[in-house]
């Protein structure tokens, strides 16, 4: 099998969707000429033409507008938003309209369009550009979420997005782009909307997405080593959100904790743990955790900012006192 | 398709007394299904109160869409049945959903101010001031992509002159070169402020040739008037040369169906009632020739046709609750767990 990074497998969706449907198309900021901020989009218009990789001024609410619009008229955009941290300068465009226009024009059309973006820490790139904002977007009925932690997600998730009937908000993770595994990308897709459990275990439950999922699998591993077997559930996409996963391993094991990079108040990690508490109550043994982001603007201190999110040794930390 | 919307070819030339008979037609439809909407309303069978009528509206809706052709697609604003209208939409479907009922255009979801048709190119009205202008852009991508020489085009008020959203669309039709179309219907009040209380450039064409469209400002009185300054902006833009046209015209009433006006003066609301351009393309009508008669009945017609709208509204049903959770997704996709479902889930488990 062959080594590959999350960049290079998004990189390949695109190119293979692209080969694969006429209609796809890319926009956004420097995803042309530049090869895209962080050069997932690099090669892109030398093999496909300025007419389907548009670099776009500095407009990103056009940005999503346009796309809302082509999608309406028969292509499949795919939108680029540098960082998530400008989702607000789209709001109206997203949630307003790509997500409600199914429903107000009574089912006439869809939405069909991706926009990708990526989010969360690990760069130093400061509080506008570090956040984690997938709780607006889960937020939003008729936007789908989708969050992927790995090469072979990412490619497979994102191929899979460009064939959804629905507007696709796809979350990267800044700090994954480098990561290698090895994928044989030709492999059976995973199902769409699917959570994956990434490793059994029968003393507690952790539920986690995007980067935190390797963060959580490096808290297990070290809590392996003191015979505490924790279970780490890859949700993949929060929305369609596969509960039955979360439901199916939380009642075997009695105690779940909730890891997410984003900040705790009001975020994705209490709607899976009120989830869970209301839906598996009967079979907990311990509170359901958070296990989230401060409830702080992300600093540009590499200390700072590793601290302000969850960290291996917090999630071993809260484990071992969820299991005593 | 109702009965000749402008955008079908007129019986006669432009210029001559039949064609200003067809617009002034159209433009009568129009004054009357508004009016009937404000009935609708008063009668208690609207959905709400959000109801933004468009007359003293109607010259700028008929003679923008005169140059509309098959396959053309557009968007509007809140204040959008007249433009609607012009374009062919049936008036009966669009009062149904103005009530809100199943019949409607949109299945009674939408309602005035979401009113869509796919198949008369209507991707939208909007209820955010300027949020269905950048749809334009994408369209036009597509038109140009697909080279049909469609021409899309975002209908909006002075209101959403300033939004932000207008440029970013402007600015990226002009780079790309699209067949598209900004057509900013000046009724010279966003909601209660008046357009010089909003802001210090009133030219307001002045800004669309900044970003390097063609660009007109034309008064709204005379609709033959609007129409030619159309017919020239659309041309180019279906060569790739997008266009702006401001029309400025008198909204007769206030912003929403509950709104008396109090930020305008009886005064300034008599004199801008008298720049009505339904009644003065009446008037041009007699003075060429026309039989006063003859206008009598035409509008007699258009009111049994908009009476009969309201009948269909309200003898029509409203939505079944089952469709509550429909199209929140598409077709084959699982509809959302209601929260009544839910809780008898998870109640039965404790």
């Amino acid at each position: 099998m062959a080594q590959i990074t999350y960049r290079d497998a998004l990189r390949q969706a695109l190119v293979d969707a692209m080969e694969a449907d006429d209609s796809v198309l890319v926009i956004g900021e420097e995803v042309g000429r530049y090869g895209g901020a962080y050069g997932v989009t690099k090669g892109l218009i030398e093999q496909f033409g300025q007419a389907r990789v548009l670099d776009t001024p500095i407009s990103e609410a056009g940005i999503v507008g346009t796309a809302v619009g082509a999608a309406m008229s028969g292509l499949r955009p795919v939108a680029e938003l540098m960082y998530v941290d400008f989702i607000g300068m789209t709001m109206d465009q997203l949630c307003n309209q790509a997500a409600k226009i199914r429903y107000m024009f009574g089912g006439q059309i869809g939405v069909p369009m991706v926009l990708r973006t990526q989010g969360g820490t690990g760069r130093s790139a400061g509080a506008q550009h570090s956040q984690s904002l997938e709780g607006l977007v889960m937020h939003t009925p008729g936007l789908r979420l989708v969050m992927p932690a790995t090469a072979y997600d990412a490619y497979h998730l994102l191929r899979q997005s460009l064939v959804q009937p629905d507007p696709v908000v796809f979350i990267e993770h800044k700090g994954l782009y480098t990561m290698k595994e090895e994928a044989d990308l030709a492999a059976e897709p995973p199902a769409w909307g699917k959570a994956v459990v990434r490793r059994p275990g029968a003393d507690l439950v952790i539920v986690t997405y995007s980067r935190q999922v390797h963060q959580a699998l490096a808290a297990a591993e070290a809590l392996a080593a003191d015979g505490i077997q924790a279970c780490v559930i890859d949700l993949r996409t929060l929305n369609p959100l596969d509960f039955d996963t979360v439901r199916t391993e939380v009642e075997k094991v009695g105690r779940a904790m909730v890891v997410s990079e984003a900040v705790m108040t009001a975020g994705v990690a209490a709607e899976l743990a009120a989830r869970i508490s209301e839906e598996c109550f009967d079979y907990l043994e311990q509170p359901v955790l958070r296990i989230a982001g401060e409830d702080i603007p992300i600093s540009v201190s590499v200390e700072l900012e590793a601290n302000s999110v969850p960290t291996p040794a917090l999630i071993e930390h809260a484990a071992r006192r969820l299991v005593e | 398709m109702n009965a000749s919307p402008s955008g079908a070819a007129p019986d006669g030339a432009r210029g001559s007394n039949d064609h200003l008979l067809e617009r002034y037609r159209d433009m009568r439809r129009i004054r009357t299904f508004e009016e009937r909407v404000g009935e609708l309303f008063v009668r208690g069978e609207s959905a709400g109160s959000m109801l933004h009528l468009s007359i003293g509206e109607e010259s700028a809706a008929v003679g923008a869409v005169a140059a509309m052709r098959d396959g053309d697609t557009f968007t509007t604003h809140h204040r959008g049945h007249g433009i609607f209208l012009a374009r062919g939409a049936d008036p009966d479907r669009m009062m149904a959903e103005i009530g809100g009922k199943d019949t409607g255009y949109c299945r009674g979801k939408g309602g005035s101010m979401h009113i869509a048709d796919m198949g008369l190119g209507h991707l939208g009205a909007n209820a955010i001031v300027g949020g269905g202008i950048p749809a334009v852009v994408g369209a036009g991508l597509a038109s140009k992509r697909e080279g049909r020489g469609a021409v899309s085009t975002a209908f909006f008020g002075d209101g959403a002159m300033q939004q932000g959203i207008l440029y970013e669309s402007m600015n990226m039709a002009a780079l790309w070169d699209l067949p598209v179309m900004f057509v900013c219907i000046n009724n010279q009040y966003g909601m209660g402020t008046r357009i010089d209380r909003a802001t210090r450039g009133t030219q307001l064409h002045e800004r669309a040739l900044a970003f390097g469209l063609a660009a007109r400002s034309v008064d709204g009185l005379d609709v033959e008037v609007v129409e030619e300054a159309a017919q020239e902006l659309f041309e180019g833009a279906r060569g790739g040369k997008p266009g702006f046209l401001a029309i400025s015209c008198f909204r007769f009433f206030g912003h929403a169906r509950k709104d008396k006006s109090p930020y305008r003066t009886e005064q300034e609301e008599r004199e801008g009632r008298e720049r009505d351009p339904v009644r003065h393309t009446r008037e041009r009508l007699v003075a060429e020739g026309r039989d006063a008669a003859d206008l009598d009945a035409l509008d007699a017609t258009i009111a049994k046709e908009m009476d009969a709208s309201i009948d269909f509204a309200i003898g029509s049903d409203a939505p079944a609750m089952d469709s509550m959770f429909r199209d929140v997704y598409g077709p084959d996709e699982a509809a959302p767990e209601s929260v009544r479902a839910r809780l008898d889930r998870v109640l039965a488990r404790a």
